[in-house]
């Protein structure tokens, strides 16, 4: 590492062990000392809270909350992440068997098209904040889009480790960055591993490694905009897709946090999790309860987000089981099915971590989960365009014809009426 | 059998510095009882009270996470490399 100098316009925030309570300045360093156990930024509980008028009066990205983000001063980068639409999808409501469904759809992130924008937002401005001058992770696949691309526009270097096995929409989704991108031959887990020890040995910054307090809380910003569209008020239950299960704590952390703060009243969502059934170690710890994660090893095409090993996988059913919410798992062709009803009923076109989130939804209200006044919001975390190959087979081929009038004019006719 | 167990940083203040370390047994379990009782201070942040490996460390015997092999029971050869790695890093 050749240290930079540190910005002088962004601090990075204190941390606190989440296990044991020690407390360590700021630094990009993850790993409780003492224990072992996962830092988290330490806020000050006196500051100063902005009110709904103040938030509504800021610019249109995940900043307005800059006051339950872990740095302090002016983060220099990636200053229009966030936002993205809650979309009403009338039509799910019968199937799930509620009374109003949303989408809160990250499939058009800025800017890379995933909800990993908003964890490597608040990243990257922590590693300006510590002065890397190198930035890295490891990735099934979104987060290593959206390192490259927030690395690029702010200039830094980027080491980014993949399976050798995603998908060709992902890898081209990185490499156009021009990262030093480094497949590596194994699943996620050995991926993930080897990228501990390529940040114990390298001074880089790598996100979800030693960056991984800061990181984390640009998850809960997807919660806080969940409760700002609707109005400032909370949904009754929210299903997002788990594979390190960051996201579905944090999502519960950002609803509390909204709550005591006092910008919303109310009961808070109960979450529900969602994952392939070749790789669910998240769900079967919720049904069973026991505390003791089992780690497993992927077989699914919903690589983005097959993880074996998840880091947060006990903390997230934690959070699922206090919510009162539940967890569920589907097939592959379920999740394909998944993928398919979003599109033709709302309009959205999701990866394979989306179609898990709704074939998930289906089953959890196929076991009874929900009530008939609920309102959910289903989590899209993704975009369709860079999972294609999971829909290869499932789709009809299109007609092609001469550029001849009659020729459409027999199309149309032999068409069946509900769909013309 | 001897082996090499590598720790992360966040350990080696409670090795004098050190990163690596020789160690010998018969299983992963034997060796980290051998290093536990040469380092005391190390001893509970590889196994808990009940000899079970530390709940915020994954043990990688060759690269290969020992809770698909048999835990502390896994066999270790001559040569073989012991990688601990917290457990809360990435994803
Ligand atoms: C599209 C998508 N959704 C959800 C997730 C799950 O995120 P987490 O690791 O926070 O559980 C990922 C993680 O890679 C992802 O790529
Ligand atoms: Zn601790």
């Amino acid at each position: 590492m050749t240290a930079v100098a540190v910005s002088p316009r962004v601090r990075a925030l204190p941390l606190r062990c989440r296990n044991c309570g020690a407390e360590t300045d700021a630094a990009p360093v993850a790993i409780c000392a003492e224990c072992l156990g996962p830092l988290e930024p330490r806020y000050d509980a006196a500051r100063r809270l902005p009110t709904r008028e103040e938030i509504a009066s800021r610019g249109p990205s995940l900043w307005r909350y800059r006051e339950w983000l872990p740095l302090e001063g002016d983060p220099p980068y990636s200053p229009d992440t966030g936002f993205t639409p809650l979309v009403e999808v009338p039509r799910l409501a019968p199937l799930l068997g509620v009374a109003r469904v949303w989408v809160k759809n990250d499939a058009v992130s800025h800017p890379s098209l995933s909800f990993k924008d908003r964890v490597v937002a608040a990243a990257i401005n922590a590693a300006a904040a510590f002065g890397l001058d190198t930035v890295g992770c490891a990735s099934t696949g979104n987060l290593a889009n959206a390192v490259a691309a927030q690395a690029a526009r702010a200039g830094l270097p980027a080491w980014i480790f993949i399976p050798d096995n995603l998908e060709y929409g992902k890898v081209v989704g990185t490499s156009v960055y021009a990262p030093n991108l480094v497949r590596i031959r194994g699943t996620y887990d050995d991926v993930n591993r080897l990228c501990a020890q390529v940040a114990d040995r390298f001074g880089w910054g790598i996100v979800n490694v030693n960056l991984r307090s800061y990181y984390g809380e640009g998850s809960k910003t997807f919660a806080f905009e969940i409760a700002e569209q609707l109005g400032w008020r909370f949904p009754t239950a929210v299903v997002a897709p788990m594979a390190g299960g960051s996201l579905v704590s944090k999502l519960g952390k950002g609803f509390r946090e909204f709550l005591s703060a006092g910008l919303v009243e109310g009961e808070l969502p109960r979450l529900y999790g969602a994952q392939a059934s070749g790789c669910a170690p998240i769900v079967r710890l919720v049904e069973r309860g026991d505390g003791q994660l089992i780690p497993e090893i992927p077989d699914t095409i919903a690589r983005s987000i097959a993880i074996g090993s998840p880091a947060d996988g006990a903390y997230a059913a934690e959070s699922i089981r206090q919510s009162g919410g539940w967890a569920a798992s589907v097939s592959d062709a379920e999740l394909v099915r998944g993928i398919l009803l979003l599109a033709e009923t709302a309009g959205i076109f999701t990866e394979t971590a989306g179609g898990v989130t709704l074939a998930s939804a289906l089953e959890l209200a196929r076991q009874g989960h929900f009530r008939p006044n609920d309102e959910v919001v289903l989590c899209i975390t993704g975009n369709g365009l860079k999972t294609v190959e999971a829909l290869s087979g499932s789709l009809g081929e299109a007609p092609v014809l001469a550029p001849r009038l009659r020729d459409v004019a027999d199309l149309v006719a032999r068409t069946s009426p509900s769909s013309r | 059998m001897s082996v090499t167990l590598s720790l992360p940083a966040v350990l080696t203040r409670l090795t004098d510095g050190a990163r690596t370390i020789e160690a010998s047994g018969a299983t992963v379990g034997d060796v980290v009882s051998d290093v536990a009782g040469r380092f005391p201070q190390l001893g509970p942040r590889l196994r808990d009270e009940q000899g079970n490996p530390y709940s915020f460390v994954t043990f990688y015997l060759n690269d290969e996470d020992i809770r698909f092999t048999g835990g502390f029971a896994t066999v270790v050869r001559d040569g073989d490399e012991l990688i601990i790695v917290p457990a809360i890093a990435g994803g």
